[in-house]
Order: structure tokens, then C-alpha cells, then sequence
């Protein structure tokens, strides 16, 4: 969306450079010393509070249960990081026995299942809905295209019926199946295939190249960027489910990190939980989506652009 | 709209099509239109006697003062969210868009809680407003204020609010700096000739004419409290104490799944699609008006 205010208001990028005068002239705009350090103290004060709930995360990660429950909790990191990471990797923690090491890798393939399984129906469906003419194209883009408007909150409890009908609950199938059902990605996909030129389909009828020979060593390839964009959102969105896998699991071996955390602290009076193995957790579980995002930035911010139409 | 090269298969594109749409009718279609004949039906616990009750479950709603207040504390908790999520995202997309070469640096800084799980978020801010044991509950008691989230309503909505402005700051700041970007030096700089200073230049020239990223991004966040912050909600609060903090999709959570009343959470699931289906029409308008410009 912001791509059309773009082109559209500023006509180009040459608006980006400040002009110099602007640099000359600083009693004709505003005394800029004092306004660039209040811009700066400014941001290192957002970046600071905003950083904060993490960094005291990761501080009573490295200290004892005692010490988490001296109030104030100390403010620098303690000793104990590596045995209490250990024990929640192995032995979970509080509530919850269910071992943080299995959990992580459950919300891996939940992550990996769910953005791939979009990517690739969504691939295959937009490809059919561009490049074919058929009867009931319109019809079929219609139905995906109500999708968009129904979080999986809404429809939760009739959902939860049907797949426990069909058997899929405590299962990888049921934690991810009922996730894959989404239009962003298609959405996203026809609005790129659009914008590939019409010689390179021409081309490759005149060459005798059938439509799936066209989609794999054309459009597949030329999606490569869209492809990345949609991964890295999806596969947050993947990793960071919690109302799904909390209801559609009941076995500890299906657990997600994300509800394990939840199950950790649920129950049991405040003495019980074990703040210092859940920050732990905490930590782990944010660690794989925060790598992706800092990691991928340009396709992130891609992603989050176009997925918003 | 159209290619105008075009394969032609008979049996191509069917199954082509063939895997979204097995998923869609199997997990969308199937089950919005089981939520739309629970929604008028009275149904045992047991599901051992169904019966069609037309609209009375809707009727029973909006005279469930239960319900009403539940759509009072989502409209609270939505404006809240909306209102500082926006305004703090805003100042920090202003102050990094004049930071210039630095505007990159600060924007990594800024965007990773985007990638933090909302239940994660919850349970942080929980552990930091814990009234025995939390760092942030600690310095608020400092001050002389009495403040338990588990107990008081006012603190416990503080602390969901909290939570929920914390996760969605990334994404708002990254949508307002891009539109700040995109809005010409030249009319800025044309300005500061006439004599306008910083704040004259921002309310007069950069608001307005950030108004259609603000409110895109008004609809986006409404949506986001409305429906995302479910996962906020039931692991920092529980909707409660009391329910104080049940917003509109944890009641049709707590109804269905707790209390067993499927009639009257199918109900609501249909008012919630009415909801949703409403704002993503307001934003699909909007997004086509500004295509035209």
C-alpha cells in the first residue's frame, strides 16, 4: 500500500535527498544542534523502554529461583545461565513437564509446515487463477478471496468440532491444516503474476513449453523475492500461534513453545511457578522469530507491505 | 485484470486450485456455516437434544448485561491499544525519520517485537507488574500507588494494554516512517522558508498528509485488538479479575469451550464475522479510493 503513496505523491525518489541549502541555511529552518539531540535522546530512550521487558527476561534467566523472587529482582545477569537453560531444555519447568528442547521443535515444523504448505498452495492456485480461463475461475477466486475476513478466533469452536471429527487433534496435521487456509498469500501471488509481462507466457507457448514447464522456469523463479517476503511473515505467524495449538493438543508431546509457556505458569499458586526456567524458556521461544526478522529484514518489511494489500 | 495469453487445459487449473480450496471449504466454509445454524439453535451440553430457537440466542445476548459489558471493556481496551500504540509508534517514526543515516540502525532496533508471540509479550509484562515480585510493580509501589493486576480491574486492563502496545509498536512505526519518508522535503522545506517552525510544520504539513497511513492503520489496529490479542489477554489475565479484562473473542472462547453454551457462543461468532466482515469492507474502500490519487 505504501508503494502507491509513493509513486503516487512524490513522483521518484529524488525527494529522498535533503537539499543542501538546507544544511546552510540552519537560522532559516531551526537551530538543528539542540532538535538532533532531543531526535536521539528521544529514539535511545524508545529503544531502551522497548528493550527493557526483554533484557530483565533474560536477567532472571541467568539467576536462581531465590533471587527471582527477592523483590526488587537484581538487575545484572547472574552465573546461572547455562545449567538453567539446560534444565528447561530437558525438563521443562513448573506445571508444565514437557521438555522446552521437544516443544521448540514442534513449533519448528508447526513454523516451517504452516509457511510452506501457504506458499506452495497459494503458488499453484494464483497460477491457475492468472493464467487459465475457466468456467468457474471467478467463482473460485471469490470463495478464497472471504477468507481474508475470518480470524481462525472467530470460527474457533465449530473448527476445533471438525477437526476432532476428522481425528486430526494431537497431531501435526491438526495443528497446522486449519492454518494453511488463508488468501494473503494468494492474494499475493496473483497481484505479482500480474505485473510479469505477457511476451514471456508468449514466448513460451511459441516454444511449445506446456503451462506447468512455463511455471516451473518462469514464474517460480521470478517469484523468488515475493517467495522470501511471505516466508519470514508466515513463518512468525506460524511459530507465534496460541489459541489453535492450545486447544487442538491435549498431549504434551504436541505442545508448542509458545503454550508450553502459558501451561508453565497456569495453575498452582505464585510460589510454584518457576519464574527463572519460564524466562529461559521465554527467551528460547523468541529467539528463532526475532533471528528471522533482524536477519531478513528487507524481506520482512516486504513481507509486512504487501501482505497488507 | 487479465493475462491476455492464457493456457488452456480442461483439468488443469482444477487441480491447480484443487488443494486451497479442499482446505478452505474443509476448515473455513464448513465450519462459518456450522457457527451460522449453531447460532439459532439451543443445544444440550451433551449435544444429545438439538433444537431451532431462530433468533433468540442474538436476543439473549443483547439483554446478557454480561455480554454488553464485555462489548463495553473491547471498546475500551481497543481505543487504548489503538490510541498509544499509534501515538508512541508516531513520535518515535518522526524522530527516526529525521535522524537521517541512523534511520535504518534505529529501525532494526525497533522492529524485533514484532517477532515476539503475543502470549510471550503477556507473560512478560506479567512477570514485570507480578505485584510480589515484579521490577516495574516495585517502582510503581515506590511511588506510593497501590497496585495488584490480579486483583484491581483498572490495573489488570493497564497491564493487557501494556502488553498488547508493546507487541504492535513495530509494526506501526515501520508503516508511519515509510509514509513519512514519502512525503516530499520540498513541501517541508518550503515551509521552513515561510517561517514555519518544527511543531507549526508537523501538525500543518506532515499530519495531513499522513492521514491516509494513519488511518489504514487506525482499521489494522482496531482488527488487532478486536481479535489478536486473544493470546494477550488469556495468558496475562485470564479475562479477569472478575472480567474485568473479557474482551468480545476470549467470552467466545470462555462460553464455548468452559461453560459448554455453544448457542450462545456460535452467536457470537456470527456477530464477531459481522464485525470483521464490516471493518474489511471500510478498509477495502479506503484502499481503493487511494489507488485512484
Amino acid at each position: 500500500m505504501t508503494e502507491v503513496s509513493r509513486s503516487g505523491v512524490t513522483g521518484g525518489g529524488a525527494s529522498k535527498r535533503r537539499m543542501p541549502w538546507r544544511l546552510r541555511n540552519e537560522g532559516l529552518v531551526e537551530n538543528r544542534p539542540v532538535l538532533d539531540f532531543i531526535t536521539h535522546a528521544v529514539l535511545i530512550l524508545g529503544v531502551a523502554i522497548i528493550a527493557f521487558p526483554v533484557y530483565v527476561t533474560f536477567v532472571a534467566s541467568t539467576i536462581t529461583a531465590e533471587e527471582v523472587l527477592a523483590a526488587p529482582m537484581p538487575l545484572v545477569p547472574g552465573p546461572h545461565l547455562i545449567e538453567n537453560y539446560r534444565e528447561a531444555w530437558t525438563r521443562g519447568a513448573g506445571n508444565s513437564t514437557a521438555p522446552v528442547g521437544h516443544m521448540m521443535f514442534n513449533s519448528l515444523v508447526t513454523a516451517l509446515v504452516i509457511a510452506v504448505g501457504k506458499i506452495a498452495i497459494s503458488l499453484l492456485s494464483a497460477f491457475a487463477i492468472v493464467y487459465f480461463k475457466f468456467p468457474l475461475r471467478n467463482f473460485f477466486f471469490w470463495m478464497i478471496f472471504v477468507t481474508l475476513m475470518l480470524p481462525v478466533e472467530v470460527r474457533i469452536l465449530p473448527t476445533y468440532k471438525i477437526v476432532s471429527d476428522l481425528g486430526m487433534l494431537d497431531s501435526y496435521a491438526g495443528l497446522t491444516l486449519p492454518l494453511i487456509a488463508s488468501a494473503t498469500a494468494t492474494f499475493l501471488f496473483r497481484q505479482f503474476f500480474l505485473t510479469i509481462p505477457e511476451e514471456l507466457a508468449e514466448a513460451a507457448r511459441i516454444d511449445g513449453a506446456g503451462p506447468m514447464r512455463f511455471f516451473w522456469d518462469v514464474v517460480v523463479p521470478m517469484s523468488k523475492t515475493s517467495v522470501a517476503a511471505l516466508f519470514v511473515i508466515q513463518f512468525i505467524y506460524g511459530w507465534n500461534q496460541y489459541l489453535w495449538p492450545l486447544i487442538a493438543t491435549t498431549r504434551e508431546d504436541y505442545y508448542t513453545v509458545v503454550i508450553g509457556i502459558k501451561r508453565m505458569i497456569a495453575g498452582g499458586g505464585e510460589a510454584s511457578v518457576e519464574w527463572h526456567l519460564v524466562m529461559a524458556t521465554a527467551i528460547l521461544a523468541m529467539l528463532p522469530p526475532a533471528v528471522v526478522v533482524i536477519l531478513m529484514q528487507r524481506w520482512f518489511v516486504k513481507g509486512l507491505v504487501d501482505t497488507e494489500k | 485484470m487479465e493475462k491476455r495469453v492464457a493456457f488452456r487445459s480442461r483439468w488443469l487449473p482444477y487441480v491447480l486450485v484443487a488443494p486451497q480450496l479442499a482446505i478452505t471449504i474443509v476448515f473455513f466454509f464448513w465450519p462459518a456455516s456450522q457457527a451460522i445454524v449453531q447460532s439459532v439453535q439451543q443445544q444440550d451440553p451433551f449435544g444429545i437434544s438439538v433444537e431451532f430457537v431462530g433468533l433468540d440466542n442474538f436476543v439473549m445476548l443483547f439483554n446478557d448485561e454480561h455480554y454488553l459489558a464485555s462489548f463495553k471493556v473491547t471498546a475500551i481496551f481497543s481505543v487504548l491499544v489503538a490510541f498509544f500504540g499509534m501515538s508512541l509508534s508516531l513520535i518515535l517514526a518522526v524522530f527516526a525519520d529525521r535522524a537521517l543515516r541512523f534511520a535504518g540502525m534505529y529501525k532494526t532496533l525497533l522492529i524485533w517485537p514484532y517477532a515476539v508471540a503475543h502470549a510471550v509479550a503477556a507473560v512478560l509484562w506479567l512477570f514485570l507488574f507480578n505485584p510480589t515480585l515484579g521490577i516495574v510493580a516495585h517502582w510503581i509501589k515506590g511511588f506510593g500507588v497501590a497496585w495488584d493486576p490480579l486483583l484491581v480491574s483498572r490495573d489488570a486492563m493497564v497491564l493487557v494494554v501494556v502488553a498488547a502496545v508493546w507487541n504492535q509498536i513495530s509494526y506501526n512505526f515501520l508503516f508511519f516512517l515509510a509514509g513519512l519518508q514519502s512525503i516530499p522535503k520540498s513541501l517541508i522545506e518550503a515551509a521552513a522558508i515561510d517561517g514555519a517552525g518544527p511543531g507549526r510544520r508537523f501538525w500543518t504539513i506532515v499530519l495531513p498528509l499522513l492521514s491516509p497511513t494513519t488511518f489504514f492503520l487506525l482499521v489494522v489496529n482496531v482488527v488487532y485488538a478486536f481479535f489478536n490479542t486473544f493470546a494477550i489477554i488469556d495468558a496475562a489475565t485470564g479475562g479477569g479479575p472478575g472480567s474485568a479484562t473479557e474482551i468480545l473473542v476470549y467470552k467466545v472462547y470462555k462460553d464455548g469451550f468452559k461453560a459448554l453454551d455453544l448457542g450462545s457462543s456460535a452467536a457470537q461468532s456470527v456477530i464477531l464475522m459481522a464485525i470483521v466482515i464490516g471493518l474489511t469492507i471500510v478498509q477495502f474502500r479506503y484502499v481503493e479510493r487511494r489507488v485512484q490519487y
